[in-house]
C-alpha cells in the first residue's frame, strides 16, 4: 500500500509498503532515514510511567494534568514533531495554562524561516523548483544526509516541466559548506569552502560582484564568475541549511540584501532547510495565531523574546511537557541540567534519555504510521495522511494532549 | 577499486599461454571483464610457488565476483537510499517518464535501479546501457552517488 514518510520535512509520498503478518516487510522508495523511522515503529516504544514506576495510561494522564495545573510557569516544548491537529489542542492547552511554548526552531531555523513567513524573504514551493529552478544553491546544508531525497525529487536531478534535459544540461548547482560534504563531492565545480563562520563576509564578497566591484575574499575570478551565472539564471533556489542559520545568527539582513540584489535581474526564492516533518506547521499555525513563529508565552496576554525560548525558560520554569523531542540528549549541559532538575512529562513514541529522566511518560503513536493527521513541507505545502497500521495500543498525540487539556 | 594492472601483478607473468590467451596481461583483462576465472590458469593453480599470489588474487578477486554482468557493484552499508541513481539513470528516465523522470519511486518493473528497505537494489540488468557486447561506457549512476556506493568493475 501506498503511505507518506515522516523521516524529515520532504514527507515523501510515493512510499510503498509491503505488510506480513501484519508487520511491515519490505518497503520501496524509502531512503535510509525514512526506513529508520518506519523500523522504530518495533524498537523502543516507550510505555506508560509515573514516577519511575509502570502505570496505567489513564494514571500517566491524570498525573500529569495534576503537575501541569499545579505549576505556576509550565512550559510547553517539542512540537516539531507532532500533527497540525496536536499542535492546534497545544497551543490550546497552552493558553488555557498561561504556559510558555517553544518549539524546536527556537535553536534551528527559525531565524530564517521568520523571514519567509513574514514576507521579508521570498518563497516558491519545492514543486516549482522541480519544474522551473535552473539554479540551485545550497548554503551551509547537506541534502545528501539532512533530506536524502531532497536532491532526487525536487532540487537536482528531477526533469520538470520547463527543464526536459535534466540536471546535466538545464540545472546549475553550487554549494557553500565548511567540508566538502557528500553533496559538494557530487558538484565539485560549484563547491566553495568556507572556513567556519564565514558566511557573512562570503555574502559580502558576492554582494561586491553583484554591484559590479571585484571581491576581497576567496577566489576572486570564481566567484565573480559564479555570480555572473547567478545573474543569468531564470530561477534560483536557495537551499540554507544549519551552518548557515548558526553562523549568520543576528545578521541575516546580509542575506536579505542579496536575495534583493539578485532578485534585481532575476527570480530567487528560499527555502529553509526544515528538518524535522512539521516544525514549519507549528511555526505557520503560532504565527497566524500571535505573530511570533516561536518563544511564546501565554502568562500575561502574549509575550515574545528570548526569554521564553527553551534556553532561558528552562531556568525558570517549575514543570516541562515535553512532546515529540530529545532536548536533553540534543541540548548542551547547561540546559539539560536545568530541564533534569524540574519536574518533566515526555509524550512520545519512543524512550530517549528525556524520557529516562522524566516524572510521567505517556507513549504516543507514531504519526503517519499508526496515527494520520496533516503536516507542512518544508516549503509550506500541506500533506494529509492517513494510518497505516492499525493499533499499537497507544494514543495519538492529539487525543493524549486533549485529554490532559479536558483534566486541567 | 581493483585495476587490470594490479591483477596482473598477481598472475604467475610468464605468458605460458596455458589458459589460451597470448599473456598474461590479456588474461588480467579477461579476469576483470569476468570472461575467465582464477582456476582457469594451470600454474597458478598448481603450483606450489604461486601459493600466495593465488590466495591474494582470489581474496582480491572476491568482490567482483558478485558483480552483475555489467560489472555493477553495489556497495549496500555504503548506500544512503537518496535515489539519485535512480533519477539520473537515462534507462529509467525514458522507460518510466511518468515517475523516475519526475524524481517519484518507479511507477511500471522496467527500471534498472530502485529502493528496496533502504538501499538500492539492481534489475533488469539487460536493459543497462553497458550490458553486452555494445556496450556505451554510462557513468550516470556512479556519478550521482554521494557516498560511492555504486561501482562498475
Amino acid at each position: 500500500m501506498m503511505a507518506i514518510c515522516t523521516g524529515c520535512s520532504l514527507l515523501c509520498e510515493d512510499i510503498e509498503v509491503d505488510f506480513k503478518d501484519g508487520r511491515i516487510s519490505t518497503t520501496k522508495n524509502l531512503c535510509r532515514k525514512g526506513l529508520g523511522r518506519y523500523r522504530s515503529l518495533y524498537t523502543e516504544r516507550a510505555s506508560p510511567r509515573v514516577d519511575g514506576r509502570e502505570a496505567g495510561l489513564d494514571d500517566a494522564i491524570s498525573r500529569a494534568a495534576g503537575l501541569l495545573k499545579e505549576a505556576k510557569r509550565p512550559l510547553l516544548f517539542g512540537w516539531s514533531n507532532s500533527t497540525l491537529e496536536a499542535q492546534s489542542a497545544g497551543l490550546d492547552l497552552a493558553q488555557k495554562l498561561g504556559a510558555v511554548i517553544d518549539d524546536t526552531s527556537s535553536f534551528c531555523q527559525g531565524e530564517l524561516l521568520e523571514m519567509v513567513l513574514k514576507g521579508e524573504l521570498p518563497t516558491c514551493t519545492l514543486d516549482d523548483v522541480r519544474n522551473y529552478a535552473d539554479m540551485i544553491f545550497y548554503w551551509g546544508s547537506d541534502p545528501s544526509n539532512s533530506h536524502p531525497r531532497h536532491m532526487s525529487r525536487f532540487s537536482y536531478y528531477p526533469r520538470g516541466e520547463k527543464r526536459q534535459r535534466g540536471y546535466d544540461e538545464d540545472r546549475t548547482a553550487f554549494v557553500v559548506d565548511v567540508r566538502l560534504s557528500p553533496t559538494a563531492s557530487m558538484i565539485k565545480e560549484g563547491f566553495f569552502k568556507l572556513a567556519p563562520g564565514g558566511d557573512a563576509s562570503f555574502m559580502e564578497s558576492m554582494l561586491a560582484a553583484l554591484g559590479g566591484k571585484i571581491p576581497r575574499l576567496q577566489d576572486k575570478k570564481k566567484v565573480i564568475a559564479m555570480v555572473n551565472t547567478m545573474k543569468r539564471a531564470d530561477f534560483g533556489a536557495i537551499f540554507p541549511g544549519l551552518g548557515l542559520a548558526y553562523s549568520m545568527k543576528g545578521r541575516m539582513d546580509i542575506l536579505k540584501r542579496l536575495v534583493d540584489g539578485l532578485n534585481e535581474t532575476s527570480k530567487y526564492s528560499v527555502i529553509p532547510m526544515v528538518g524535522h516533518f512539521n516544525m514549519r506547521g507549528f511555526n505557520q499555525m503560532l504565527f497566524e495565531k500571535t505573530g511570533f513563529i516561536n518563544r511564546v508565552s501565554f502568562a500575561d496576554g502574549v509575550e515574545h523574546g528570548p526569554k521564553q525560548s527553551i534556553i532561558e525558560a528552562s531556568k525558570s520554569c517549575d514543570v516541562a511537557l515535553i512532546i515529540g523531542s530529545d532536548p536533553i540528549s540534543a541540548l548542551p549541559g547547561g540546559v539539560a541540567r536545568s530541564l533534569a532538575k524540574i519536574p518533566t512529562i515526555v509524550i512520545d513514541p519512543h524512550r530517549s534519555l528525556t524520557s529516562e529522566l522524566a516524572q510521567v511518560i505517556i507513549p504516543s503513536a507514531l504519526s503517519g504510521m499508526e496515527a494520520g493527521g496533516s503536516a507542512i513541507r518544508m516549503d509550506g505545502v500541506r500533506v494529509e495522511f492517513e494510518p497505516i497500521v492499525q493499533g499499537g495500543g497507544s494514543l495519538p498525540d492529539v487525543e493524549i494532549l486533549k485529554r490532559i487539556a479536558e483534566a486541567v | 577499486m581493483l585495476s587490470v594492472m594490479e591483477i596482473y601483478q598477481l598472475t604467475p607473468k610468464t605468458n605460458c599461454k596455458k589458459c589460451g590467451l597470448p599473456t598474461c596481461m590479456a588474461f588480467a583483462v579477461a579476469l576483470l571483464g569476468k570472461e575467465k576465472k582464477v582456476v582457469d590458469c594451470p600454474p597458478l593453480m598448481e603450483e606450489a610457488k604461486y601459493q600466495a599470489k593465488r590466495e591474494k588474487l582470489i581474496e582480491a578477486m572476491a568482490p567482483i565476483e558478485g558483480a552483475s554482468e555489467t560489472g555493477l557493484i553495489i556497495h549496500e552499508e555504503k548506500c544512503y537510499g537518496c535515489g539519485n541513481c535512480v533519477v539520473a539513470c537515462p534507462v529509467n528516465v525514458a522507460n518510466d517518464p511518468k515517475g523516475t523522470a519526475l524524481g517519484f519511486g518507479p511507477t511500471n518493473d522496467k527500471a534498472i535501479l530502485v529502493v528496496e528497505d533502504g538501499v538500492v537494489k539492481c534489475l533488469n540488468v539487460e536493459e543497462c546501457r553497458r550490458f553486452g557486447p555494445n556496450k556505451i561506457l554510462c557513468n550516470a549512476c556512479t556519478a550521482t552517488c554521494p557516498s560511492k556506493a555504486i561501482e562498475f568493475v
